[in-house]
């Protein structure tokens, strides 16, 4: 599904962020992406859903290759991709649902399958009866929730999330991480990146750890490093 | 675009001014008070112009023929300056005519020439456009028969001079308003927009294209740009309609005439409006291209 060949990004500050990575990712699969802060997690998942274009190497996403991606064809890759992020992203001046649904309205769909496919993630997520709320009168957890059930409404092929436990405490990481165990079951991609130990360690899969701008550590069912 | 595309930008347009409640109030507060000034100074400029074309087009030629001259060399002379291109209108005057608008003015003293009346016909003579007024007199000047044309050389240039550079003053400070608008209105807009960078920062990221993004913050603009005009031309279209029926009414024809309201109010608010509509389109434009690109 994702293919990245001698990838190597250095920003015009002068950081390397990533050193020439290789590295494949296969449907279905579910990885953790870890490493120290500044370690190039953010740059490697951003490169991805190209927010970031790497200044050398190759990158595959289910064949198409993004480096040489044209700027107006950036959006229907997105389509093809759910991120979730640390600080969820919501868009303050809408509803849950009304965010919801924004995903499903850039691609023209109609109102009826938009009220179908919303209804299905709100029930996936547990947040049928917040639907009117705007994110500011949620907590973080269910903020969180409504990211991902934006990142998945579309049925994406794969879903990145970027820390997507970084601002919840331990109970409500649980709960996030069985939607995406959910998810994951169904079929979808996963790939998060996460400085949560407890996590990686009880709930194993992949784990690529990446430092300085390099791989170095890609083991299934692998376990958080102490040494990070 | 499909249909209900369009429906859904005009609806979140709608939803977005409510929802940003403040911000909406700032840009259209912004619209306001220019229109209003752009107006007032518009009423200003365009009847001061109104008053420079009554003072211009009171400028006449008199052509005096000669005072021995037959009635056929006179009427020939009158064929020749209706002929003349540039000319608009002859008057005729005949020669006792004048000598009793003479008389008239200056008193009955002039009276005695009566009997031997030295005055010639006149024609008055208007241009088409009074700018010409020096140039057909100076032909009618050539014509026989002629005996003297006065249509105050000097003074009238002079007087065109300055008329021509007041107009072209009001005209530049009408210009650098409409600019001093547009900077001011889309600054506004693109501060409101700059708060919602995050907005588009998102809505790219959930796969957006550009003018998924755009078409909704270009409608508001138009919204912005209505809901601002709309009260800079009632109290235009308000004040001028009373300005003009207490003008008119009291002080009519003691100085000059203001513009009529009918077409001059519906051509000023048509311009107030479009102006509002495009800085408000433009402001939108502009600022939400510049996060696009970014």
């Amino acid at each position: 599904m994702i293919v990245m060949k001698n990838v190597y990004k250095k920003y015009p500050n002068g950081v390397v962020a990533s050193n020439g990575i290789h590295v494949e990712i296969e449907k279905g699969e579910f990885v953790y992406v870890v490493g120290p802060s500044g370690a190039g997690k953010s740059t490697f998942i951003k490169m991805m859903y190209r927010e970031e274009v790497p200044s050398s190497g190759l990158i595959y996403f289910n064949n198409t290759e993004l480096t040489k991606m044209q700027r107006k064809d950036v959006p229907y890759l997105r389509r093809q991709i759910g991120v979730v992020f640390q600080d969820f992203k919501l868009l303050p001046k809408l509803t849950v649902y009304e965010n919801i649904a924004y995903a499903l309205e850039v691609i023209e769909e109609s109102p009826s399958v938009i009220r179908q496919k919303v209804t299905e993630v709100l029930k996936l997520v547990g947040l049928t009866k917040k639907t009117r709320m705007f994110p500011n009168e949620l907590s973080g957890g269910e903020q969180q929730r409504v990211s991902i059930a934006r990142s998945i409404v579309n049925q994406p092929k794969l879903v990145i999330a970027d820390e997507p436990t970084g601002n919840l405490d331990p109970e409500t990481s649980w709960e996030i991480m069985k939607i995406f165990e959910r998810i994951n079951a169904q079929g979808t991609t996963i790939i998060m990146a996460t400085h949560n130990k407890d996590i990686v360690d009880n709930q194993p899969h992949r784990v690529i750890q990446i430092e300085g701008g390099l791989i170095t550590r890609d083991e299934n069912e692998g376990e958080y490093s102490n040494e990070i | 675009m499909k249909s209900r595309t369009v429906r859904r930008h005009i609806r979140e347009s709608f939803k977005s001014l409510s929802r940003n409640g403040w911000m909406t109030f700032a840009s259209v507060s912004a619209v306001t008070v220019t229109l209003l000034l752009i107006g007032v100074f518009i009423v200003i400029m365009m009847n001061l112009n109104q008053l420079a074309d009554n003072i211009e087009n009171d400028v006449e030629i008199k052509v005096v023929a000669e005072p021995g001259a037959s009635k056929d060399e006179v009427q020939e002379l009158l064929q020749e300056v209706k002929e003349t291109s540039g000319v608009a209108e002859v008057q005729y005057s005949s020669r006792k005519q004048e000598l009793e608008s003479m008389i008239q003015s200056f008193g009955d003293e002039l009276a005695l020439y009566k009997q031997d009346n030295p005055l010639g016909d006149a024609l008055y003579v208007k241009a088409d456009d009074p700018k010409n007024t020096a140039s057909i007199a100076n032909e009618i000047a050539t014509y026989p028969h002629t005996f003297d044309v006065e249509y105050g050389e000097g003074k009238v240039e002079k007087l065109f001079h300055v008329l021509k550079i007041g107009r072209n003053i009001g005209l530049g400070l009408i210009v650098a308003l409409l600019f001093t608008a547009m900077f001011l209105i889309s600054n506004t807009i693109r501060l409101t927009i700059v708060a919602r960078r995050t907005e588009i920062d998102i809505m790219k990221l959930v796969g957006a294209t550009d003018s998924f993004v755009r078409i909704p913050f270009m409608l508001e603009g138009v919204w912005l740009g209505i809901l601002g005009a709309i009260l800079p031309m009632a109290l235009m279209t308000t004040f001028y309609s009373k300005l003009y029926s207490f003008w008119e009414g009291r002080l009519q024809n003691q100085l000059f005439h203001l513009l009529d309201p009918n077409p001059f109010l519906l051509q000023l608010n048509f311009l107030l409006l479009f102006v509002a509509v495009f800085i408000g389109v433009w402001g939108s434009f502009m600022s939400v291209r510049k996060f696009l690109k970014s």
